[in-house]
């Protein structure tokens, strides 16, 4: 089983998907997961603490704005450890919403340059594309492996 | 207990940067309570595209379609609070879009800020008194004359002053420079009640504010303790003779600067810079020292000058005053290096905050600052104005303390 970079990595509906044919979905759920259950420490909403935007120096440079290296704090190890990736474009903000345009071209380019199985897809706009999308995923997810 | 100011944040970037726990707490210090316009989804597709700046980033889409909330009467609030990442060229245009945008378009106060991992919520504290003294205390604001015996103490980081008023009338003064806090502040009241020849019993109300206003105002039992922002708008319109209509009121500090764009005496949106010591009054004290003369003749020096002969970049203080020595080593005169260290204060206050603020007339320039008429000149050559100092600008946050404070005064 994989683990797969999900890109809007907010969705749900993709981590699902991935969840449900038997990979690990890498997101953002999981990465706040694990700040938000660190005990004695209190910085709400996310636990994200001032140190964070310095350890996302790794992935950006010191004039990069804090926000991006704090978002890269929690993406950038998930795209080190990812051992596939699906890129959903232009997606409807319901589907799943990253706030930084500029976090996102960071991480998109840092995942196009890995090494890994992509599947890179439009956003469907309507059911007939709906259905063709969830199959490429489903074919995708089953060519690594996936269960069911 | 009085109900929190509720504090409405548009912003890109806290949560992230590890900063939304300082936001939080410096609104809370000052009885505020910061939060998050709740819209629904489609309101944001729709209020953003309606607002027509096309920005890629969903977390400023919202941010957006927040301040539209806001601006309809929507979403309820008292103030507004913007945030957005230092350093990000696309949130920094918002930024500045939303805060004229929700200036012009409704009564909030707003206060805009772009910060780094860095920022603490002490470096907020006085942008968010500042919000909540407009939001609460608009009637006291709205006082133009003073009345009966009131003092101001304005305890600031470079000058502590004071100032005594009766009857709408300045009647006693004191100026030191600010050593130790109490004892400076102590001292100069002393002096402004000799000089006024009125005793302490008699004043009926004590205003305080500048860095030391909580500890001297505990000390000498002030009515009022107020942050800077809001009293010095205040004294300045009043001194300005301005009171009714919109002005600009720039103070450059000691260790501060602020920029204050004003409605009637009360500021609708500021900012506070104090990022580089090269733009601050600190920076022409130095000037003052190397040149040799008190900081009194740095003005009247640099008006015999001309600044645009000597190649000066002060954008740190350090290096200024390297660029300083290496003018009048290569033989610039003294008159043309004070002109030269004025104008390059007045461009990184113009070029670093005046921006975000609306200038609009009269400009009015307050503070220590204000009486060197090198920087003045420089000031309304850059902004293309003629700049209003009023009589005792140095005295600007006292004197607004004195005025506000004698809302206080209780009849008898």
């Amino acid at each position: 089983m994989a683990k797969i970079f999900i890109y809007p990595s907010t969705s749900l509906i993709l981590s699902d998907l991935v969840a449900r044919y038997g990979h690990t979905p890498l997101s953002s759920a999981t990465a706040i997961r694990e700040h938000i259950q660190t005990a004695g420490f209190e910085s709400a909403p996310l636990q994200i603490s001032p140190e964070d935007p310095k350890k996302g120096l790794k992935w950006a440079a010191v004039e990069v704005p804090s926000g991006v290296r704090g978002r890269m704090s929690l993406y950038g190890p998930m795209i080190e450890a990812c051992e596939a990736a699906i890129i959903i474009d232009n997606a409807d903000l319901a589907f799943g919403c990253m706030g930084c345009a500029r976090t996102n071209e960071l991480l998109l380019f840092l995942v196009r340059q890995k090494d890994v199985p992509k599947l890179e897809l439009e956003y469907p706009k309507n059911e007939e594309e709906g259905v063709t999308f969830v199959a490429a995923v489903r074919k995708f997810l089953t060519g690594l492996g996936g269960t069911k | 207990m009085t109900p929190p100011v509720r504090i409405a944040q548009l912003s890109c970037g806290p949560e992230y940067s590890g900063i939304q726990q300082e936001i939080n707490e410096a609104a809370k210090a000052v009885n505020g309570e910061i939060f998050f316009p709740d819209i629904a989804l489609k309101d944001i597709v729709h209020d953003f595209s309606e607002f027509g700046l096309d920005v890629r980033s969903p977390d400023l889409k919202l941010a957006i379609a927040r301040a539209k909330a806001l601006v309809d009467g929507r979403v309820e609030a008292d103030a507004v609070f913007i945030a957005t990442c230092f350093r990000c060229a696309e949130a920094a245009i918002v930024r500045n879009e939303l805060r004229r945008y929700i200036h012009e378009h409704s009564k909030l106060p707003v206060v805009s800020y772009s910060f780094t991992e860095r920022t603490t919520s002490g470096t907020l504290l006085t942008r968010m008194e500042a919000l909540t003294t407009i939001a609460r205390r608009r009637a006291l604001l709205a006082r133009e004359t003073q009345q009966g015996i009131t003092l101001g103490l304005d305890s600031g980081s470079a000058t502590t002053k004071a100032i005594v008023m009766k009857d709408n009338k300045i009647v006693g003064t004191g100026w030191q420079p600010t050593t130790e806090v109490i004892k400076s502040a102590n001292e100069v009241i002393a002096h402004a009640l000799q000089e006024a020849g009125i005793t302490r019993d008699e004043i009926q109300a004590v205003g305080t504010t500048g860095y030391g206003r909580f500890l001297v105002g505990n000390e000498i039992k002030a009515d009022l303790i107020q942050e800077e922002l809001t009293v010095n708008s205040k004294g300045a319109v009043y001194l300005a003779n301005r009171q009714h209509g919109p002005a600009t009121v720039i103070d450059i500090g000691g260790m501060d600067n602020k920029a204050i764009s004003v409605m009637d005496g009360i500021p609708g949106t500021f900012t506070m810079g104090g990022i580089c010591a090269g733009a601050s009054g600190r920076f022409l004290e130095m000037t003052a020292k190397r040149l040799g003369v008190d900081i009194t003749e740095l003005g009247p020096l640099a008006m015999k000058g001309m600044g645009a002969q000597v190649p000066m970049n002060s954008y740190c203080i350090v290096f200024g005053t390297q660029s300083l020595v290496n003018a009048l080593a290569a033989g610039s005169s003294r008159e043309d290096v004070a002109a030269a260290a004025c104008h390059s204060v007045a461009e990184q206050v113009f070029e670093q905050q005046l921006q975000e603020v609306d200038i609009k007339e009269p400009v009015i320039m307050v503070g220590g600052t204000s009486l060197i008429e090198g920087l003045v000149r420089a000031m309304g050559e850059l902004l293309k104005v003629e700049i209003v100092v009023p009589p005792y600008s140095q005295y600007i946050g006292a004197v607004g303390s004195a005025l506000l404070a004698s809302g206080f005064i209780k009849d008898d």
